[in-house]
C-alpha cells in the first residue's frame, strides 16, 4: 500500500507540472533563460551568476522556496524543479506506454507460440532469440542512434525524430522477449492441462480457447510483470536520455536532467541528484508494487517464501 | 582553420594591431626550443580530448586539434616560426634552405630544398616529393584547393579533374635540388598558405586518397605511431629526425605524446588537477572555471583568440534560403547570452562581424541588434518575429547541428530555444566533434543551421571572408565544403578578388575594402550569426614546464617539459 501511495504521489506531482510552472514558479521550463534574473531577499540576482573570483558562470542554487527556483537553475537558466516535474511526466509516460506495448505484444506472441507450437513457435522463438542475443542497452542505443536522426518512416507510419513515440517503441521492442518467453513457457504448460484438452476435444475454436481459457490463466503473470517492466523501461529511458539519444531537448525527462546537471556536479549537484532520487523512488515503488501484486495473485508464494 | 603568412609588411601590421589591442596572452614571447635543454627531455605527455579530430591526413584535416600536433610531425618548405608571441606569425624557411627567390613580377617562387632530410619511414625527401605533395592536395580534395592552391599554374584544371592532376606550375630540378612554383597571378598570401599544414611535404608514394586513421610519414621531430579515433593517438620521436632549424622544427622534449579520447571534459579537468594527465584540449566546463582559475591559477594561461563562434545558415534550403528568415535569426539571438554560456565576459566578447575584433580589415559595425550603434546592444525579438512572419517561414521545422561537448551543446540548446521563440519548430541534433565539422559541410546532410567555430589560419581578412564565403569553397555533396552556408554571390566574389589584388600593392586600402565587404555581406546576405570572439584557457598539469604559446598554432605541445 505504501508503494502504491508513493507512486500515486509522484504521479500526481508530475501531473501538476503545468500548474506549478505557470501558477507558482511563473517560469517556462522549456525556454532558455540565460540572461534572466530573479528577486531574492529583496535583491535582483542573475539566474546564471558570473564568478566574483576567477572565471566562469554558475547557475543559482536551490532557494528552497517553491515560488522561485526551488532546486535552482540548470545551465540554460531554467527552473530545475519545474523541469523535474515535467521530466517525470515524460519518464512515467514513456515507462507506462512502452510497458503496455511491450506486455501486449509479448503476451500475444508468447500465447500464439506456446499454444500452436511447431513452425509458429519456431519463428516466434527465433525472433525472441535474435532480440535477446543483443545486450538490451546496446540494442536500444543502436536503434535510438539510427532513428534519432531520420525518424521512423515505414509505409504509412511517419514518426518525427524528436517524437516521444520513438523511445516508447524502441524500449517496448527490446524488452518483448523478457515477457514473451515466460508467457510462452506458461502457455506450453497450460496447453497440456486437462481443461484445455477438453476444450479442444469439444471442438472449441483456437481463438476461443486462447481468449477464454488461456488468457485468464496468463493474465496474472503479465500483471505481475507489468510494474516491473514500467520500472525497467523508465531506467532504460533515463539511460538513453542521459546519453542524449532518448528524449530530445527542450523536452525533459529525468535522464536528460541528470545529463544537464552532469557539468554542474561540483557546484550544483542538486540538478542531477533530484531526478536521480525521482528515478530511485519511482522504480522502488514499482518493484514493491509488483511484489504486492504477485502476493495478491499467489498468496501461497508468500507462505512458501516464509517457510 | 577550424584554424596560418608572407607579406612581411602585412604581417608586421597585423602583429602591431593585435599587440596594441592587448591581445597577447600571458605567455612570454620567449622562443620555444631556441636553446634546447636536454636535462628536461623525456617522459610521456598525456593530452586529453573528448573526441578525436577526424582524419589524420594533414592535407585534409582542417582542425586546430590536429594542426597543433602537426607542428611537431610535419614540415613544409616554409613554416611559421616556432616561437612565442607575435613573432610566431613570421614565415621562416623549413625544408627549404631559405625563403624563396621571387621573380617574374611576383609570379615565380624558387625554393632550394635542404639535403639529407628523411621522412619518418627512412626515405629521403626529394624535389619529386614536393611536386607530388602539391598535386595530391587536389587529388584528395583539400578544403582550400580551389581557393588557395589553384593560384599555382594548372591548379584550376586540377580542381576540375583532381584524379589526373598534373601541376604545370610546379617544376623541379633534381640536379640543383630546386622547386619552382609559377603562379597565375600575384598572391600576397602564397607563403602563408604554404606554411600551414596543408603544405606539409609528404612522400610521393602517399596514396592519393584521404588516409583517415593511417598515419602518413612526415619529417618532424615526432611521428604518429598509432591512431584510433575512438580511443587514442600516440606520437613518438621520429628516429630519422635531426634538427636543421630550431626556428622551424625544434627538437621536442617528451619522448612520447599521447592524446586520449572519450572522457567527459569534467573528468579531463579532474585528471589534470590530480596530475593524471597534462592538458585539456576542450573548452573548460563552466562550473569548473572558478575552481581552476583560483585553486590552480599557476597552471592556467589565458589568450585572446582571433576566432569566431558562429551559426552558419544554409542559404540554399528552407527556411534560410529566405533573407528575411536569416535576418530574423540575426535579430533574435542574444550574443550576450552566448557569451554567458561560454563562461562569461572574461572568456568571450560578443561580435557582429565576420572579421574578429582587432583583426586586419575589421570594422566595428553591428547591423542586427536592438540599438543603432556600432556596438552590440542586445537582441530585438519583436523585429525577429515580424521578419519570420514576413518571410512566410513561420512554423517550419528547423534542426540545428552542434557538437556534443559541454559548451557547444549548451549554446545549441539556447539557440534552439530562441528559434522556437520566434516561431520555428526547432530541434537540436548534437553530434560528436569527431564528425560534426565534416557533417555540417556536406550538402547531402541538408543541414539548415549549425554551430561552429573558425580560427584564423593566418592574420589576413581573406582567411575569413574568402575562405568561408566564396563560391570556390562551396562544393556540393562534399564533406570538405568550408563555405558552410553555401553563399555564392559572383559580385561579392569579384570584390574579394579585387581586395586580394589590392593587398599586394596597398595593404591599407586592401584591408579597408575587406571591411566594406564584411559589412556588405552581413547587411545584404546575412549568411551567419556571429556570436563571439573567444578567449582560450590552457590548463596544464603541475609537472608541466616551458609553456610557450604561438598566436598561429597555440601551445607547442612538443616543447613542454615534464621534468
Amino acid at each position: 500500500m505504501m508503494a502504491l501511495g508513493l507512486l500515486s504521489l509522484i504521479i500526481l506531482a508530475c501531473l501538476l507540472a503545468p500548474y506549478y510552472a505557470s501558477s507558482i514558479a511563473h517560469e517556462n521550463p522549456f525556454v532558455s533563460n540565460v540572461q534572466g534574473s530573479i528577486t531574492l531577499g529583496g535583491k535582483t540576482v542573475s539566474v546564471l551568476q558570473p564568478s566574483t573570483v576567477g572565471f566562469g558562470v554558475t547557475p543559482i542554487g536551490p532557494t528552497w522556496h517553491f515560488s522561485t527556483y526551488f532546486l535552482g537553475a540548470d545551465p540554460q537558466g531554467r527552473d530545475v524543479f519545474a523541469r523535474l516535474l515535467y521530466g517525470g511526466r515524460d519518464s512515467l509516460f514513456i515507462g507506462f506506454s512502452s510497458a503496455v506495448i511491450c506486455c501486449f505484444f509479448a503476451t500475444a506472441l508468447g500465447m500464439v507460440a506456446g499454444y500452436f507450437g511447431g513452425v509458429v513457435d519456431w519463428i516466434v522463438s527465433r525472433l525472441f532469440d535474435i532480440i535477446w542475443a543483443f545486450p538490451v542497452y546496446l540494442l536500444a542505443i543502436s536503434l535510438s542512434v539510427i532513428l534519432l536522426t531520420s525518424g521512423l518512416n515505414v509505409g504509412f507510419i511517419h514518426i518525427q525524430p524528436g517524437s516521444l513515440v520513438l523511445p516508447i517503441l524502441i524500449i517496448a521492442s527490446v524488452y518483448i522477449p523478457y515477457v514473451g518467453r515466460p508467457v510462452r513457457g506458461l502457455v506450453m504448460t497450460l496447453r497440456e492441462r486437462e481443461f484445455i484438452q477438453a476444450a479442444i476435444g469439444s471442438g472449441a475454436s483456437d481463438w476461443r480457447i486462447l481468449r477464454r481459457d488461456v488468457f485468464p490463466n496468463v493474465a496474472p503473470t503479465v500483471i505481475v510483470f507489468f510494474p516491473m517492466m514500467v520500472a525497467f523501461n523508465m531506467l532504460t529511458e533515463s539511460a538513453l536520455s542521459f546519453l542524449s539519444i532518448g528524449v530530445q531537448p527542450p523536452n525533459a525527462s529525468w535522464g536528460t536532467i541528470i545529463n544537464d546537471g552532469l557539468d554542474l556536479l561540483y557546484t550544483r549537484p542538486w540538478v542531477s541528484i533530484a531526478p536521480g532520487i525521482g528515478i530511485v523512488l519511482t522504480c522502488a515503488a514499482l518493484n514493491l508494487l509488483g511484489d504486492g501484486v504477485r502476493d495478491a495473485f499467489d498468496p501461497k508464494a508468500k507462505l512458501r517464501g516464509g517457510a | 582553420m577550424k584554424h596560418s603568412f608572407t607579406s612581411w609588411v602585412r604581417a608586421g601590421a597585423a602583429a602591431a594591431l593585435i599587440s596594441s589591442a592587448g591581445l597577447i596572452g600571458s605567455s612570454a614571447a620567449s622562443a620555444a626550443g631556441v636553446t634546447y635543454q636536454p636535462a628536461h627531455a623525456g617522459g610521456t605527455l598525456h593530452l586529453l580530448a573528448t573526441g578525436a579530430g577526424g582524419t589524420l591526413d594533414p592535407q585534409v584535416n582542417y582542425t586546430l586539434q590536429y594542426w597543433q600536433l602537426y607542428q611537431a610531425t610535419y614540415d613544409g618548405l616554409v613554416t611559421f616560426q616556432k616561437v612565442g608571441g607575435t613573432p610566431s606569425f613570421t614565415v621562416v624557411p623549413d625544408l627549404a634552405t631559405a625563403l624563396p627567390v621571387v621573380s617574374n613580377g611576383g609570379l615565380t617562387y624558387t625554393f632550394t630544398l635542404r639535403k639529407g632530410i628523411k621522412f619518418a619511414n627512412g626515405a629521403p625527401v626529394t624535389v619529386n616529393d614536393v611536386k607530388a605533395t602539391f598535386e595530391r592536395l587536389f587529388k584528395v580534395s583539400n578544403p582550400n584547393a580551389g581557393t588557395w592552391y589553384n593560384v599555382i599554374k594548372g591548379g584550376d584544371a586540377c580542381v576540375k579533374t583532381p584524379a589526373t592532376c598534373s601541376l604545370s606550375g610546379v617544376s623541379v630540378n633534381a640536379a640543383t635540388n630546386t622547386v619552382t612554383f609559377t603562379l597565375v597571378h600575384q598572391d600576397a598570401e602564397f607563403l602563408d598558405q604554404m606554411a600551414v599544414p596543408f603544405g606539409a611535404i609528404l612522400p610521393a608514394s602517399t596514396p592519393a586518397k584521404d588516409q583517415g586513421s593511417t598515419p602518413v610519414p612526415g619529417t618532424g621531430a615526432y611521428m604518429f605511431k598509432s591512431y584510433d579515433p575512438n580511443k587514442s593517438l600516440v606520437m613518438v620521436r621520429n628516429p630519422y629526425f635531426k634538427v636543421w632549424s630550431s626556428a622551424a622544427q625544434p627538437q621536442g622534449y617528451p619522448n612520447e605524446i599521447d592524446e586520449t579520447f572519450g572522457q567527459t571534459v569534467e573528468n579531463e579537468v579532474t585528471a589534470v588537477e590530480n596530475g593524471q594527465a597534462d592538458w585539456v584540449f576542450d573548452p573548460l566546463p563552466a562550473d569548473r572555471l572558478q575552481e581552476v582559475s583560483t585553486k590552480y591559477a599557476k597552471q592556467i594561461n589565458v589568450h585572446t583568440l582571433t576566432a569566431n563562434w558562429y551559426l552558419p545558415m544554409n542559404m540554399n534550403i528552407a527556411p534560410f534560403n529566405n533573407l528575411k528568415a536569416r535576418q530574423a535569426v540575426e535579430y533574435a539571438v542574444d550574443k550576450n547570452a552566448a557569451v554567458t554560456l561560454d563562461g562569461g565576459t572574461q572568456l568571450a566578447t560578443p561580435t557582429c562581424t565576420i572579421l574578429p575584433a582587432n583583426f586586419p580589415g575589421h570594422v566595428n559595425n553591428c547591423v542586427y541588434n536592438k540599438g543603432t550603434g556600432a556596438t552590440y546592444a542586445g537582441p530585438d525579438l519583436a523585429k525577429a518575429k515580424a521578419l519570420v512572419k514576413a518571410s512566410g517561414t513561420y512554423g517550419m521545422k528547423v534542426s540545428l547541428v552542434a557538437q556534443n561537448d559541454t559548451v557547444d551543446y549548451n549554446e545549441g540548446q539556447y539557440v534552439v530555444s530562441v528559434l522556437n521563440a520566434i516561431g520555428y519548430k526547432a530541434t537540436l541534433k548534437p553530434l560528436s566533434q569527431n564528425i560534426e565539422f565534416n557533417y555540417i559541410q556536406d550538402t547531402k546532410n541538408k543541414v539548415q543551421i549549425s554551430l561552429t567555430q573558425w580560427f584564423q589560419d593566418y592574420p589576413a581578412a581573406s582567411d575569413f571572408i574568402n575562405v568561408l564565403l566564396s563560391c570556390a569553397n562551396f562544393h556540393k555533396g562534399s564533406p570538405n565544403s568550408i563555405n558552410i552556408s553555401g553563399m555564392c554571390v559572383p559580385s561579392i566574389d569579384a570584390k574579394m578578388q579585387q581586395a586580394e589584388k589590392l593587398m599586394i600593392t596597398n595593404p591599407v586600402a586592401g584591408n579597408k575594402l575587406w571591411g566594406q565587404i564584411d559589412t556588405q555581406i552581413m547587411q545584404q546576405y546575412a549568411p551567419w550569426v556571429t556570436l563571439f570572439n573567444p578567449r582560450l584557457i590552457d590548463f596544464t598539469s603541475k609537472r608541466v614546464g616551458n609553456y610557450n604559446f604561438s598566436l598561429e598554432f597555440y601551445m607547442y605541445v612538443d616543447q613542454l617539459w615534464l621534468k
